[in-house]
């Protein structure tokens, strides 16, 4: 008889327990999914490599990235080149520069302007394509003629090829490092506009909205309370992918000539473009910033990858 | 004078370069306060179209209404958005068919409720919180106040229709529609549900218009039932004497088609032939003959009229219709209103 009520009693226990094992919102939810997926936790790894490379390099570099140490040993136009060795890890640049330590300053670089950046792009893309979402949302003409101007001019945008978009821009401003971050967010803001304005309009049809209208809700508080935020995990997502063409795409502008003016100060992009001219006699210059960049490129766009994966309402257990 | 009277209403689909299709063909039926009305039909039959016709909640573009639907005096077809918005939640509410997506994934039940508190009602803070709280408790959910904290995919089916429910009668609307509340859920779940909604329409004296294609609910529920066909009305009944004498051959081919455990041993299963077809007009004759037994050539002149063939008060839309065993000939007396 005991026995019996003690088997209730662990029942009554175990069922009261799994109940309070489920997640929360959505957000905690997605962090859980993220910290069990592989891809998140090696593109984490690899950011944060990268950030902590940013903070501390200009402190651990061995020698002074901008400083000519070795003059007497490399020649370039004698095909001379010092390769990787006790004293400097990579070998020496065209100018007789520590590689090692200009690649561990350069990292700071990259990383400023692929944040900068995305977050320009991010910002307004997001304040133009959510105004014209939520314009859309509210109806009536003069949403809609809103939605229509606004969004002809971010299509014309979109109409740009964006390296050629980021170029213009950047012999407009003129060279500088601040030309080479708001090239490459004003390319940014027609994409981000255009996924928020798209993933609202999805959301706009959804049952809940129609749900929350039929209980009289104001269709402001329709689409800033309900919209909105069912709308922006595709947009946090594309931010973290974004990261990466951003850095990308800083890297070109820089190899084209268009980044910051001061060749001294390193910068991966830059080291790429310098490391060109010299291709046949020492091709590892080139690779070592290509590799970083590459790099960094695919450890955010795996954390994008399985971000996405994680705020996928479908795939949301 | 009936609380919500739809008059001839007709809803009418224009797609650019299509021809219109008619959702709803002029479709009248009464409901009067605290009462329980069925409108039942086949899925593209027109009672959910109607339903958000009746809410305002159908797209302005591309949509035209006709006939009248008066609510309390005032017509809801033609009334200005601003107005319908104030009566939505408080004079009207509507449960939808699938609970799940009716609440918004990422904001907690409670930010939910206490919106509509806060909407119609005025209240904030606090004491929004402790009737948020309260409505979930008078719908049955167990531990509210840490319910309010969750998210809809915590909660079960049956407990997220139950918020939906709770939210719904916030205010204490004069009249409820449920779009199929039950569809979605187990079948236990669905009695439970039931029993809710029958329940708050006793206590509070709500009018409740429920919408579904499961006979069994309307068995258990409705007082009045109005069946759909394409469009129209093609029977309208107490529930009594519908499920006694159903008359116009769809309605007595639906009930033929439920499996019963009091049938004999062996029995099949009559299911009604083919399916519903929106490209036939009742202009030309009776939309359900290419389905009907019972079809004539008379069936194909002209809409049938709405008649009492047999017991007053019981409508139905055939000329020939399925008469009760015992029941004097066809009488053919025109129906009123």
């Amino acid at each position: 008889m005991s026995t019996k009520t003690d088997k209730i009693d662990r029942l009554a226990e175990l069922t009261a327990s799994t109940e309070t094992a489920t997640g929360g919102s959505l957000w905690v939810e997605a962090w859980r999914r993220l910290k069990q997926s592989k891809m998140a936790i090696i593109g984490a790894v690899v950011i944060g490599a990268f950030v902590i490379l940013a903070v501390i390099g200009p402190w651990v570099a061995p020698y002074d990235p901008t400083a000519q140490l070795w003059r007497g040993e490399v020649f370039t136009n004698r095909n001379i080149f010092v390769g990787p060795r006790a004293e400097n890890w990579f070998g020496l640049d065209h100018l007789a520069r520590d590689e090692f330590s200009r690649l561990l300053v350069g990292a700071r670089q990259t990383l400023l302007v692929g944040i900068v950046a995305t977050l320009l792009g991010f910002t307004i893309g997001a304040l133009v394509g959510g105004s014209a979402g939520a314009a859309l949302t509210l109806g009536g003409k003069l949403g809609q003629r809103y939605d229509t101007v606004v969004m002809r001019v971010i299509d014309m945008m979109l109409a740009l090829p964006s390296l050629l978009l980021a170029v213009t821009i950047a012999a407009v401003m003129g060279q500088s490092l601040t030309t080479v971050m708001v090239a490459v967010g004003v390319v940014q803001i027609p994409i981000f506009a255009r996924l928020l304005r798209g993933a609202m309009l999805a959301q706009g049809g959804k049952d809940y909205v129609v749900a929350a209208q039929a209980l009289g809700v104001r269709k402001r508080r329709v689409a800033l309370g309900h919209v909105l935020p069912n709308s922006l995990s595709p947009v946090i997502v594309q931010a973290t992918l974004s990261l990466a063409t951003a850095i990308i795409e800083a890297a070109a502008l820089s190899y084209l000539g268009l980044g910051n003016p001061d060749a001294a100060e390193p910068e991966w992009g830059v080291m790429l473009a310098q490391a060109q001219k010299y291709f046949d006699a020492a091709p590892m210059l080139a690779v070592y910033p290509a590799l970083g960049i590459i790099i960094t490129a695919l450890g955010f766009t795996l954390l994008g990858e399985a971000m996405r994966e994680a705020l996928d309402p479908k795939l949301r257990s | 004078m009936p609380l919500l009277s739809v008059d001839e209403l007709t809803i009418t689909f224009a797609g650019r370069g299509q021809r219109d299709a008619r959702a709803v063909d002029g479709v009248s039926f009464d409901v009067d306060q605290g009462q329980v009305v069925g409108l039942v039909g086949e899925s593209g039959c027109g009672k959910s179209v109607t339903s958000l016709a009746l809410m305002g909640l159908l797209p302005g573009r591309g949509v035209r209404l006709g006939g009248r639907a008066e609510f309390d005096g005032t017509d809801l077809l033609t009334l200005p958005a601003a107005r319908m918005r104030d009566l939505r939640g408080t004079q009207l509410a509507m449960i939808f068919q699938d609970p799940l997506s009716s609440l918004n994934p990422v904001v907690p039940i409670g930010v939910q409720v206490t919106e509509i508190l806060a909407r119609h009602r005025g209240m904030r803070g606090e004491a929004a919180r402790k009737e948020a709280a309260h409505l979930l408790d008078r719908v049955g959910i167990p531990d509210p106040t840490r319910r309010l904290k969750e998210y809809p995919h915590q909660l079960s089916g049956g407990m997220r229709q139950r918020a939906l429910i709770a939210m719904a009668v916030a205010c204490a609307p004069r009249l409820l529609i449920a779009d199929e509340p039950t569809t979605a859920l187990d079948v236990t779940i669905q009695a439970q549900i039931l029993e809710l909604l029958k329940e708050l329409v006793d206590q509070e004296g709500t009018a409740l218009l429920m919408i579904t294609h499961d006979l069994g609910v309307v068995a258990g529920l409705c007082e009045q039932v109005n069946v759909l066909y394409a469009g129209k009305v093609v029977e309208s009944a107490g529930r009594r004497a519908l499920f006694d004498a159903p008359t116009h051959p769809y309605a007595h081919g639906l009930l033929g088609s439920i499996p019963r455990l009091d049938a004999p041993r062996g029995e099949a299963l009559r299911p009604i032939r083919g399916s519903i077809n929106d490209r036939i007009d009742w202009a030309d004759g009776c939309a359900f003959a290419p389905r009907c037994d019972r079809y004539t050539m008379e069936c194909l002149t002209g809409t049938p009229a709405l008649t009492e063939p047999h017991t007053p008060g019981h409508q139905a839309r055939c000329v020939n219709p399925v008469l009760p065993e015992g029941a004097t000939s066809p009488q053919r007396t025109e129906a009123t209103g």
